[in-house]
């Protein structure tokens, strides 16, 4: 996928004059946030779980070399091939390859993210491949020709009435108002794309190093049908997604429901191991595992590798007060919220994204929430600095801050300018004692007035005070 | 007890008494309050726009101004949340400065924490009589962990009423230099603070650091609302509000 999260504050003001936009992600963040917190107060201890979680990551990240290899020697032994994709790019040119290795003409495709870094559906259909997406947001979003905004509830931008409007118009039929037989329609259109696709195409959430399983963790049963019903099965994860154990997987599993949707369990949670068996009476005839490096192992022993913890729940961007005014799309690429504006800058390049770590007021709720205790806005700060660092920063507020540092350090000087600064302010105040613009904050004054200052610093009446 | 008060940048220059505010608390509570003349900012618009090495200075400044208290306190989550979680990130690497800073840094608090979990204040000298709503500024919540100490001292109040509003922990959108550099998005999320908070119908909606008043304030006084007052816990507690 392009990434054009270089407009952010551009998107990001068309996002927030969307009347419906903004309708829909009210909904969402009523759903998610209070669904999230009423599923976490079943569990004894959020806090011991977190950390439980977060150890198994890191362990997992910790050797993750040892564990990929495992996991490969595991689905090899149990049948099924695994590739190791450098780019996206390689990805897409290893899906292609192992279509035209079996005469792939048609691909269903249950939700994948992974497969969204790739932009692999455009490289299929380059290859002659027709493809279907299944996940009903996915396929909503492939009608619309629009990119997901959020990384579990993909289409969460759409209100009902626009999606009957797009059912109506591409599949010419009645338009409807009801959730149910909206589903039903889609599954209806849908049924036909399971039954006749050469290949199926999922994601993992998690793979397994001791068993070679791929594990997908889903709300709707398209994912157990895309990797059961084609002959070929095609799994694309990023290495980062793998755990050690069984045991490990079913630490994770208490969080990312209860973290993402606000459920103890989603309705279908299914490990996928190997090709079919003799003596299976279903199944793929092959199964295909790329696992996708993209960016991911250069964080590997970096400050940032924390991010390379998380299971994708969204908890981040449900709870950030940004992402809930914005919505997914201003972020310009894949992942969108805190944990995306960490991974963009990361896999996309620092300069590529420069205002996503800024676009955040560090007040910490994505990380309060984080169910693998990534510290985000640590993360945050820190490509900040690093925009500092490489002199990616606007030469202005460059030296604003250094000047201001070094006004600081040297109190006589710092007390001068305060104490015209209280004056000016007072005075411009006038007679309502408000500020309606500042020269050189328009950003403030634009949407607020600015509480004028009596007139005289603490210090200076402090001082006063004491002269009495 | 010796109490240094750090006055916060934002105080000092925008609503001096909150500072006296503070300072007229600490001595009711019965500590020696000490307050050093030279003490400027705690540098956290630096640290969070990503120039961590501006503000090793100003750290080190705070240092040698602190030295000898027993207690630092500021009216304000935001600082006090920088300086005891912050600071000592900045030097490391450095063990001298290190053992001398991390302390100092630990006995740093904000002074509702200060108040109900060090000096343990039975009763406060302010007299407000209305009803008030409670915004949870976010680094003195998730820093720090204050949320019960500002309600707890209002309760020893008879006069007040606290009605909460929704999503009181939610960020008011101010993020320091974020109100500048996304002033739409940042003037939004002051909306629906403003909405949560005029909903409860209270006369006043407090907390605890400025700069989320003033970003709030802001915001009403613009929507046309000039009668919800806002105000600082400090000002409240101590009886000050209505003073400059």
């Amino acid at each position: 996928m392009e990434c054009s999260a270089g407009e952010f504050k551009h998107r990001a003001a068309q996002k927030l004059g969307d009347v419906k936009l903004q309708a829909a992600l009210r909904r969402l963040q009523d759903k998610f946030v209070d669904g999230r917190a009423a599923a976490l107060a079943e569990l004894d201890g959020f806090d011991s779980l977190a950390d439980a979680a977060a150890a198994v990551r890191e362990r997992a990240l910790a050797d993750l070399d040892g564990y990929l290899l495992r996991f490969e020697r595991e689905a090899i032994a149990r049948g099924a091939h695994v590739h190791w994709a450098e780019t996206g790019a390689d990805a897409n040119r290893i899906v292609v390859e192992i279509a035209a290795a079996h005469g792939v003409r048609t691909a269903a495709k249950s939700k994948s993210m992974v497969s969204e870094e790739c932009g692999l559906n455009h490289a299929l259909e380059q290859a002659g491949i027709r493809v279907t997406e299944t996940d009903l947001g996915e396929y909503i979003l492939q009608l619309a020709q629009e990119p997901p905004s959020h990384i579990v509830a993909p289409v969460v931008h759409k209100s009902k009435e626009e999606i009957s409007e797009l059912f109506h118009e591409k599949h010419h039929t009645p338009r409807k108002t009801d959730i149910a037989e909206l589903c039903r329609e889609a599954r209806e259109v849908l049924r036909p794309a399971f039954l006749g696709a050469d290949m199926g195409i999922s994601g993992a959430n998690f793979l397994v190093a001791e068993t070679g399983s791929a594990v997908i963790v889903t709300n709707e049963g398209n994912g157990r049908l895309v990797t059961t019903l084609p002959r070929v099965h095609v799994v694309i994860t990023g290495i980062e997604k793998v755990v050690p154990t069984l045991e490990d997987l079913a630490t994770l599993l208490r969080l990312l429901p209860r973290s993402a949707t606000g459920q103890a369990i989603t309705n279908y949670v299914s490990l996928l191991t190997g090709a079919k068996g003799e003596r299976d009476p279903d199944g793929p005839e092959q199964m295909h595992v790329i696992l996708l490096d993209n960016g991911r192992s250069r964080l590997l022993g970096d400050e940032l590798q924390s991010i390379l913890r998380c299971i994708r729940c969204g908890a981040c961007m449900n709870h950030c007060p940004v992402y809930q005014n914005v919505g997914g799309h201003a972020y310009g690429w894949v992942y969108p919220g805190p944990m995306g504006s960490v991974l963009t800058p990361a896999y996309q390049g620092l300069e590529n994204a420069l205002d996503l770590p800024h676009a955040c007021t560090m007040c910490g709720a994505c990380g309060a929430v984080c169910p693998v205790r990534i510290p985000l806005p640590d993360l945050l700060r820190r490509l900040r600095e690093r925009q500092t660092e490489r002199g990616l920063r606007p030469w202005r507020e460059r030296l604003a801050l250094r000047l201001w540092a070094w006004t600081a350090k040297r109190a006589t000087l710092y007390a001068v300018g305060t104490r015209a600064a209280a004056w000016l302010l007072a005075r411009a105040g006038g007679k309502d004692r408000l500020l309606h613009r500042l020269p050189g904050a328009a950003g403030w004054s634009a949407g607020r007035d600015m509480p004028a200052p009596p007139g005289r610093t603490f210090r200076d009446l402090y001082r006063e005070r004491g002269r009495r | 007890m010796r109490v240094g008060l750090f006055v916060t940048c934002l105080v000092d220059l925008m609503r001096p008494s909150i500072g006296f505010s503070a300072l007229k608390l600490l001595e009711h509570a019965g500590c020696r309050v000490v307050v050093p003349e030279t003490q400027t900012c705690c540098g956290q618009p630096a640290y969070n726009a990503g120039d961590a090495k501006a503000v090793r200075g100003l750290a080190l400044k705070f240092m040698e101004e602190f030295a000898g208290c027993d207690y630092v306190v500021a009216p304000s989550g935001s600082c006090a949340g920088m300086i005891r979680t912050h600071y000592p990130d900045l030097f490391r690497a450095e063990p001298e400065i290190l053992a001398e800073l991390e302390p100092l840094c630990r006995r740093t608090y904000e002074l509702t924490d200060f108040l109900v979990s060090v000096m343990k204040l039975e009763r406060v000298p302010g007299r407000f009589s209305g009803s008030l709503t409670y915004h949870d500024s976010c680094s003195g919540l998730r820093e720090l962990g204050i949320s019960r100490q500002p309600r707890a001292l209002l309760a020893k109040m008879p006069g007040v009423r606290l009605v909460e509003m929704r999503e009181s922990t939610t960020c008011c959108g101010f993020g320091g230099t974020f109100s500048l550099k996304f002033g739409d998005i940042s003037a939004r999320m002051a909306d629906h603070k403003c909405d949560h908070g005029e909903a409860t119908g209270a006369d006043a909606l407090a907390g605890g650091d400025l700069g989320c008043l003033l970003n709030i304030e802001g915001r009403l006084r613009r929507r046309g609302n000039h009668t919800t007052r806002v105000l600082h816990i400090a000002e409240l507690l101590a009886g000050e509000e209505g003073q400059d």
